[in-house]
């Protein structure tokens, strides 16, 4: 009796002690690489900017301005993917859709309030009604996509959504298509109110960036006080927590999922109207890449974590902006610009591989997600 | 969670039940202003099916009404509730849908014909638009026609309800048939190009078939049909009857018969069908592979394209003398092991970081290295070393026998595709019940579980990985020497899609269901960049393919012909019903099958 109590303690002391395999050591390669050409990116850009070569500081300021205001949109973006997951547990790649679908309609009745000049007569009006336009499309365009869609695959194993998702958003990439032509659509140059820069601590900063930020923030509260203090918002917190224990509290759970896509959907088709600020130019295949982009940034954020998500979008927008000049360049490598998206790629890869909980923790329901 | 239905609630399904008439027209009437606004139905108006009445794009348009007729008079039985007897009612209630539906459509044309400035933004919105949905008589009379033909096409959707069982298949399989044979115009032309009286008698000059023809193989079909009851259902439940020796022999029959078959056919076909069985061929090879990954191991690889590239680029820079830094100028044979031995590192290096990752998150993952790896080939970075956009040109075919074959021998290299997928096919075969097989299909399941009985699941998932990046560098092998030049459009996120959905639709875990899928989709759709038999669909292909991810999904999960093991596993609650009902004794007799 006494000898199996005294070699116990011993067994768990053996299982406990830390044998790297070799996948660790493949993994930790890797982290030491990251870090090692991070480094060496760092050092190279820094003694350049110090030798006097390279971007400016002023060149810097426009990038970190520009990485912020894309980054805010990514944030924006985020949300939905976020909410969707902290709820019903998968990936909505359909979701970068859902903001291209807003961009496209919106397109529409900023071309027609242009037109008729509208855009430039009353610029605040007219922005308004672009982004109701917006709005409105992404929500219907994610509402639809939940009742046809995702709805029946409530319970099933989480790749069967993954996959529809991907199946939806190649429909709708394809349905744009179709409407509007597979070429980029333009918007029309930002109303004159809008265009230029204001200098900012001694910075130049374009009034479209100001702009963006600014309808972010305005966003990201509405939709906090919207979550915590409102009683759907309550109500989409319990259902994220326990669908069945919501359920039975009676809460609808439906209607509350429902609210969830109508919730990203409108913030997606607020960040519509940013992209179309920010960039002008629209096409169906315009929500694929900044959904996946999103989607980073919501697990950077630590995902079914709302303001994480916004943090993470603007980390993510800023890597984005700054990265390929600060590391790239530095380690001399040409072309760097071209190489925006493999950065975005290589901090989804590093963020999901080795900091798949955010860095702001998940906030996700008891479920197990595993 | 949902409100709790009464289990003998009267079927409200009969009759003219307004709600449900409103709902069904209106939603076909959305169905049809959505094929006629993004396009299809001027695109596919091109396509003749017969001469000179009906063409693929007004088959599209008219099937969505016929659909709202059928569901409008189908009964579903429910066990406990008394069927209601058909009704002529319910043949109204279709017209009233289909009419309802037609005239949405009509709608849509007036609509767009009064307000031109709409082209502007939306440019399928045009004249031709309106000619084409009013059938050429102005709006005024095509609403009424749209109406009426609607009307008329739904009525006949629910009148097919009425026909006798064996009378009704019949019908069905003569016009499956019909429009079979039009839509396989190419390959039955290039077929009889030895005896030339067939096609000519079935194909009008124009293309499509004469009105003539089309009755005689809809009678030809039908007849058929009618007199050889349960020939053709049973060829595909031959393969999945539950036995599993039964199974096995009815599958070796299949692949010898279709060997044969494919060893034949390409004699008889001309240079394009050819180009488009190799082009099958090339994606049933990454199916394979695919099917591995995903099928056998679950691994969700949205970047599996990624080792079509390596494959595809390593070729190239061992083989073309217009390698930018590094040519070697080795032959095919040369290089094809290195190709090998270069895709399994691809596969140890993706595999590997993604080794602990939860599903999801693996396929982005996976996602993210195949953007990563085309964009860098793309970019100035590296292109002294691949070339970046210009591409590798100038790949040399493959010796065979003192003589190259690439793709400007297409009669000889579809051959060699097709050796190469059987020896594809032969590895997954062997592998799916290998040790490795169980390994896979218990991760599947449940790593946490395979793991404590002892699966070496980091290896397990390493091999699935190398062994999809070998299959799929066979693909890139070949698809370079037939091309002669890799350029980084080839190897886009759309191809790992179209593989999926190519895998997802025939059925995951199986072979035979890869092969169906792929001849299916490719054959007949195209693949992203590879035109396929219906050309017509070139824009809709990647909207077909996401609808069918969508439809399979939530319909089939299982694909068109499911491996045995999972057609259990996804049935198994329809099995436990089953079984419950017959010890009930109420539904001991079900139908006899086979009757």
């Amino acid at each position: 009796m006494t000898a199996t109590v005294d070699t116990a303690p011993e067994i768990a002391e053996v299982k406990r002690s830390f044998r790297p395999t070799w996948v660790d050591l493949f993994l930790w390669a890797i982290r030491i690489g990251a870090i090692i050409i991070i480094a060496a990116g760092l050092i190279g850009s820094i003694s350049k900017f110090i030798a006097g070569e390279g971007p400016s500081a002023r060149q810097w300021g426009d990038l970190i301005v520009a990485g912020l205001s894309q980054g805010a949109m990514y944030g924006l973006l985020a949300l939905g993917y976020s909410m969707v997951y902290g709820v019903l547990g998968f990936i909505n790649f359909a979701h970068g859709e859902v903001f291209m679908s807003g961009a496209m309609v919106g397109f529409i009745s900023a071309n027609w309030l242009f037109s008729n000049g509208m855009w430039n007569a009353n610029p605040f009006l007219a922005l308004f009604i672009v982004l109701v336009v917006a709005m409105f499309t992404s929500t219907l365009v994610a509402v639809l996509v939940e009742r046809i869609a995702y709805r029946r695959l409530r319970g099933s194993p989480r790749l069967i959504p993954l996959i529809t998702s991907i199946g939806v958003s190649f429909f709708l990439q394809y349905t744009f298509a179709g409407l509007f032509g597979v070429g980029v659509r333009s918007y029309p140059q930002a109303p004159s109110v809008f265009s230029g820069a204001v200098s900012l601590f001694g910075f130049p900063v374009r009034k479209t960036s100001l702009l963006v930020i600014s309808v972010a923030v305005l966003s990201m509260i509405g939709l906090w006080y919207f979550v915590t203090r409102t009683k759907t918002g309550r109500a989409m917190r319990a259902v994220a927590e326990d669908k069945e224990i919501a359920g039975l509290m009676g809460i609808d759970v439906d209607k509350t999922i429902v609210t969830v896509f109508a919730v990203g959907g409108a913030m997606a088709g607020v960040a519509g109207l940013m992209w179309a600020l920010l960039f002008r130019g629209v096409s169906f295949f315009t929500g694929f890449i900044p959904g996946i982009k999103a989607f980073t940034a919501a697990v950077l954020g630590g995902i079914g974590n709302l303001v994480g998500a916004m943090g993470g979008g603007v980390l993510l927008g800023l890597f984005e902006g700054v990265g390929p000049l600060l590391i790239l360049d530095g380690l001399g490598i040409p072309g760097v610009s071209q190489l925006k998206d493999v950065v975005a790629f290589a901090a989804l890869v590093l963020v999901l591989v080795f900091r798949p909980s955010g860095l702001f923790g998940e906030q996700l329901g008891s479920e197990e997600r595993a | 969670m949902t409100t709790v239905t009464t289990p003998l609630a009267t079927t409200a399904t009969t009759g003219l039940n307004l709600r449900r008439i409103l709902k069904l027209g209106l939603l076909g009437g959305l169905g049809m202003v959505f094929i006629t606004a993004i396009g299809m139905l001027a695109a596919f108006n091109r396509r003749l099916l017969i001469t000179p009445i009906l063409s693929l794009g007004y088959l599209v348009l008219f099937s969505l009404p016929f659909l709202i007729g059928h569901l409008m008079a189908r009964r579903v039985e429910k066990e406990g509730v008394a069927t209601a007897p058909r009704t002529s009612a319910d043949v109204v209630a279709a017209a009233v849908a289909g009419g309802l539906a037609g005239f949405v459509a009509g709608l849509f044309a007036i609509l767009v014909n009064a307000a031109p400035g709409l082209r502007g933004t939306l440019p399928n919105l045009s004249p031709a638009l309106v000619e084409v949905l009013t059938l050429g008589m102005g709006v005024g009379i095509g609403l009424v026609l749209l109406t009426v033909l609607g009307a008329a096409v739904a009525a006949l959707g629910a009148g097919f309800h009425w026909l006798p069982p064996r009378i009704a298949r019949a019908v069905s399989v003569a016009a499956q048939s019909v429009v079979a044979v039009a839509v396989f115009e190419a390959v039955i032309d290039d077929l009889f190009d030895w005896f030339k009286t067939i096609p000519n008698f079935l194909y009008a000059s124009r293309g499509g078939l004469t009105i003539l023809s089309a009755i005689v193989v809809f009678l030809v079909a039908g007849g058929l049909a009618y007199f050889l009851p349960g020939r053709i259902p049973s060829l595909r439940s031959a393969l999945m009857v539950e036995d599993e020796s039964k199974r096995r022999r009815n599958s070796l029959i299949a692949a010898v018969v279709v060997t044969l078959i494919v060893l034949v056919i390409p004699q008889f076909l001309g240079g394009v069908l050819n180009e488009l069985l190799t082009n099958v061929g090339l994606f049933l090879l990454m199916g394979l592979g695919l099917n591995i990954v995903v099928g056998h191991a679950g691994l969700l690889d949205l970047g599996y394209v990624a080792f079509f590239a390596v494959g595809a680029y390593t070729t190239a820079v061992l083989t073309s003398p217009l390698s930018p830094f590094f040519a070697p100028e080795m032959s095919w044979w040369q290089a094809f092991p290195l190709v090998l031995i270069a895709a399994a590192i691809a596969g140890i290096l993706v595999g590997t970081p993604v080794i602990r990752m939860r599903g999801d998150y693996l396929a982005i993952v996976t996602l993210g290295f195949g953007e990563i790896v085309r964009l860098l080939l793309l970019s100035d970075w590296l292109s002294p070393y691949f070339g970046g956009s210009q591409g590798i040109r100038r790949i040399p075919g493959i010796g065979v026998g003192g003589s190259e074959i690439g793709g400007t021998s297409i009669n000889l290299f579809v051959y060699f595709t097709l050796a190469l997928v059987a020896v594809a096919a032969y590895i997954s075969w062997r592998l799916e019940d290998s040790r490795v097989g169980r390994a896979w299909a218990a991760l599947r399941e449940d790593e946490d579980v395979a793991e404590a009985v002892g699966v070496d699941t980091v290896k397990a998932k390493l091999q699935a990985f190398v062994t999809g990046a070998i299959l799929a560098s066979f693909a890139g092998a070949l698809f370079s020497a037939k091309v002669g030049s890799v350029f980084t459009n080839s190897f886009e996120i759309l191809v790992s899609i179209v593989i999926l959905v190519v895998v997802i639709v025939g059925g995951m875990g199986n072979i035979a269901g890869v092969a169906v899928g792929a001849l299916v989709l490719i054959g007949v759709l195209g693949g992203p960049n590879q035109p396929g038999l219906l050309q017509e669909f070139g824009e809709f292909k990647l909207l077909i393919y996401g609808a069918l991810l969508v439809y399979m999904m939530l319909q089939r999960p299982e694909g068109l012909l499911p491996s045995a093991r999972r057609a259990q596993e996804l049935h198994q609650e329809e099995f436990l019903q089953d079984a419950w009902l017959d010890k009930g004794g109420q539904l001991a007799e079900t139908a006899p099958k086979g009757a």
